[in-house]
């Protein structure tokens, strides 16, 4: 037998085993159909049905219900409404109201389905009306106001101060350019998680981990190849999204986009610490998916995604801004939307940092081969 | 006979080796020594030890107590111990799975870029005869071409040791010769081997010396002619008999070393290690003849390991 050399004899320079571990995952990869289409198809096809979905859509006019039954409302108060929702004296776009006239019980029927907003019914005392409908409805309290508005200005109310609306919001302020770095944060949480856990856990189900236990493969070297296998991905991803977005519905980068991929390199760093985690001894895949699904599930629902945090009651604020997903988020949109530099981003940066080195040590702390 | 004293050539020496699970006594003390350049079996039923005994040499168990020394190397004695040992090793585990998007070659290629030496990707598919699959996907292979190429994964590294865990399991006959080929080879170069197995014919036709395990223990350990001799038999006569044969009356048929009676369906299974059969069969079939034993299935053959096994455990190899 040959004694071990330090050098290899035979074939000149060869790859080390962490380059060649990257190269082989990212052919496996690339070799998996299903994957390109979760990592790129997938988030292109949600970006253009909910970009179309919410594009210049103009405001649903509120649905007024007036009872056919019962006392009814004088004549001034139907006349001004009929006005109304001929469009008659809407200063924007087509009719102020709607109006939807049936018994009572249909009426209180639909009010409960939201199908209407509210129902307008003569008050007991003379010329007086009552405004029946749900105030936790944000459509209905806006309908109360609009139907007021009509009957007020029927009845003779005189508006003092003239008025006039100015309607155009400026770029950035959409709903796909607050959308479209949402999906490009979602995106690069779900490949890191699932790319990197799913892929740790199957080779540890394969006993392949086992089989590369015994080799002089280091654990370093082979968790590192799966960090480093995403990145080439992250790059790739990134440029995908940025420029179908910038292409298809002309959302640009407002700051600098080596930015744009810099913030995506922290995240994915990030949740590929929490990827090793999941991983760090799950034995199945059906396991590591709970615990992947455990984790995204409320992070998409709370790190505002699809729409604003804001809307969450006050007191979870600091808890939604302390999760990952929710500084991604808010760092490329800063960079995106708001064209905001690196200095602005710093506290979002280091949530991610923070939350990324922490489950990556903990993860290899608890890493086992088998 | 190789003497297991002589720390020199020891491939391995385990010291006392035990493993103890939760709920099992996986390994009971074991005291083993491998010689540079042999081959070792190591063979016993399913749940004898034997594979937790080879993981423990490999490193992926960690022992309960006890001492493994590989090359002189001790496992987790030092980091540098290990991978040195480490460096040292090719190993086949029971079942590895190889990701199948890969090809053969970019998975030859793969394990060779974890060791400093290794031999070129085109010898060895041409040894493991897989040149032709070289771009094949792993996942388009048939078994006994994964089992091959497992075995070349094991040897990309240039081993001074090869652990088999049953490298022929659930293999074709050709399968399995062209796997007993490659080892040969192997060992043809000067190359260690540690092969477990319960196949009778693999053990007697790669091993130079066998060691036997049952529940956890090493029940027996030597060539496997001295094995076989230990018996002091040449032939194995088995027959089903209707009735129970005495044993004083067995024992004292002409030509018998040993006999052993169980019951089985439809009677009781006699089975005579013997040394001239020419006597014992005669005696025998007298016996029946002059107590009315109906007697069946009588088969003679000579002496295996087989019967080494069952002369030492009472059961069948295969039985588990």
């Amino acid at each position: 037998m040959v004694e071990p050399t330090p050098t290899s004899a035979e074939g000149g320079r060869r790859r080390g085993a962490l380059a060649t571990l990257v190269v082989a995952r990212i052919r496996m990869f690339l070799r998996e159909p299903a994957s390109i289409f979760w990592v790129f198809a997938f988030p292109a096809i949600l970006a253009i049905a909910l970009g179309t979905a919410f594009r210049d859509q103009p405001p649903e006019p509120p649905r007024i219900g007036i009872p056919t039954d019962g006392t009814a409302l004088t004549a001034v108060d139907l006349a001004s409404l009929g006005t109304a929702a001929k469009g008659e004296t809407a200063s924007l776009h087509g009719p102020k109201v709607i109006l939807e006239e049936s018994p009572r019980a249909v009426l209180d029927e639909a009010l409960r389905k939201g199908r209407i907003d509210v129902i307008v019914i003569p008050g007991e005392a003379p010329d007086s009306v009552v405004y029946r409908f749900d105030p936790q409805r944000s459509e209905a309290r806006l309908a109360r106001l609009v139907v007021d508005d009509v009957i007020q200005r029927g009845r003779g109310r005189i508006d003092h101060a003239s008025i006039s609306d100015a309607t155009e919001m400026p770029k950035g302020a959409r709903y796909i350019d607050f959308l479209l770095p949402g999906l490009i944060a979602m995106n690069l949480m779900g490949s890191a998680l699932w790319g990197v856990g799913y892929g740790m856990v199957q080779e540890r189900s394969k006993k392949l981990m086992r089989r590369f236990a015994t080799t002089p493969l280091t654990k370093t070297a082979f968790l590192s190849s799966y960090v480093l296998s995403r990145l080439v991905f992250l790059a790739i991803e990134v440029a995908f999204l940025v420029g179908f977005g910038s292409l298809v519905f002309d959302v640009n980068v407002a700051g600098s986009v080596a930015l744009v991929f810099g913030v995506a390199l922290v995240g994915v760093l990030s949740f590929t610490g929490f990827a090793v985690l999941c991983a760090s001894r799950t034995p199945s895949v059906e396991v590591v998916s709970g615990f992947i699904n455990a984790l995204t599930m409320p992070m998409w629902l709370l790190s505002g995604t699809f729409f604003s945090y804001e809307r969450f009651p006050e007191a979870i604020q600091p808890i939604i801004k302390a999760l990952p997903l929710t500084a991604l988020n808010d760092a490329l949109r800063g960079v995106i939307n708001d064209g905001a530099g690196l200095l602005d981003i710093a506290p979002q940066l280091g949530v991610l940092a923070g939350w990324g080195l922490f489950a990556f040590a903990l993860g290899v702390r608890l890493f086992r081969w088998r | 006979m190789p003497s297991g004293s002589d720390a020199a050539v020891a491939a391995v020496t385990c010291r006392q080796l035990v493993k103890r699970y939760p709920d099992v006594l996986a390994v009971a003390g074991i005291e083993l020594t491998v010689l540079a350049g042999e081959c070792m079996a190591v063979l016993g039923p399913n749940g004898a030890g034997k594979t937790t005994t080879v993981e423990m040499i490999e490193g992926l168990t960690a022992p309960t107590s006890g001492e493994i020394a590989v090359f002189g190397n001790v496992w987790g004695r030092s980091r540098k111990d290990d991978r040195a040992i480490r460096g040292m090793l090719g190993v086949q585990l029971q079942e590895t799975h190889f990701q199948e998007k890969l090809t053969v070659l970019e998975t030859i290629a793969l394990f060779a870029s974890f060791y400093e030496t290794t031999r070129a990707a085109t010898e060895l598919m041409a040894l493991v005869a897989l040149e032709s699959k070289a771009d094949a996907r792993v996942g388009k292979l048939s078994g006994g071409q994964k089992q091959r190429l497992a075995l070349a994964c094991a040897l990309v590294g240039k081993p001074r040791l090869l652990c088999l865990d049953e490298p022929t399991t659930g293999l074709d006959p050709q399968s399995r010769r062209q796997i007993w080929e490659i080892v040969e080879a192997f060992k043809a170069e000067g190359g260690t081997i540690l092969l477990t197995t319960h196949y009778m014919e693999e053990a007697a036709r790669l091993a130079d010396r066998v060691a036997i395990m049952d529940h956890g223990k090493l029940i027996a350990l030597d060539t496997p002619t001295a094995l076989i001799a230990s018996l002091g038999a040449e032939d194995i006569v088995e027959v089903l008999a209707d009735r129970e044969l005495s044993q004083a009356r067995l024992d004292a048929l002409p030509g018998v070393s040993s006999a052993k009676s169980e019951a089985r369906e439809g009677g009781v299974r006699v089975r005579l290690s013997v040394v001239d059969i020419s006597q014992t069969l005669p005696a025998l079939l007298a016996l029946a003849a002059a107590s009315g034993t109906r007697l069946d299935g009588l088969v003679t053959h000579r002496a295996t390991l087989e019967d080494v096994f069952v002369h030492h455990t009472g059961r069948a190899l295969r039985d588990g």
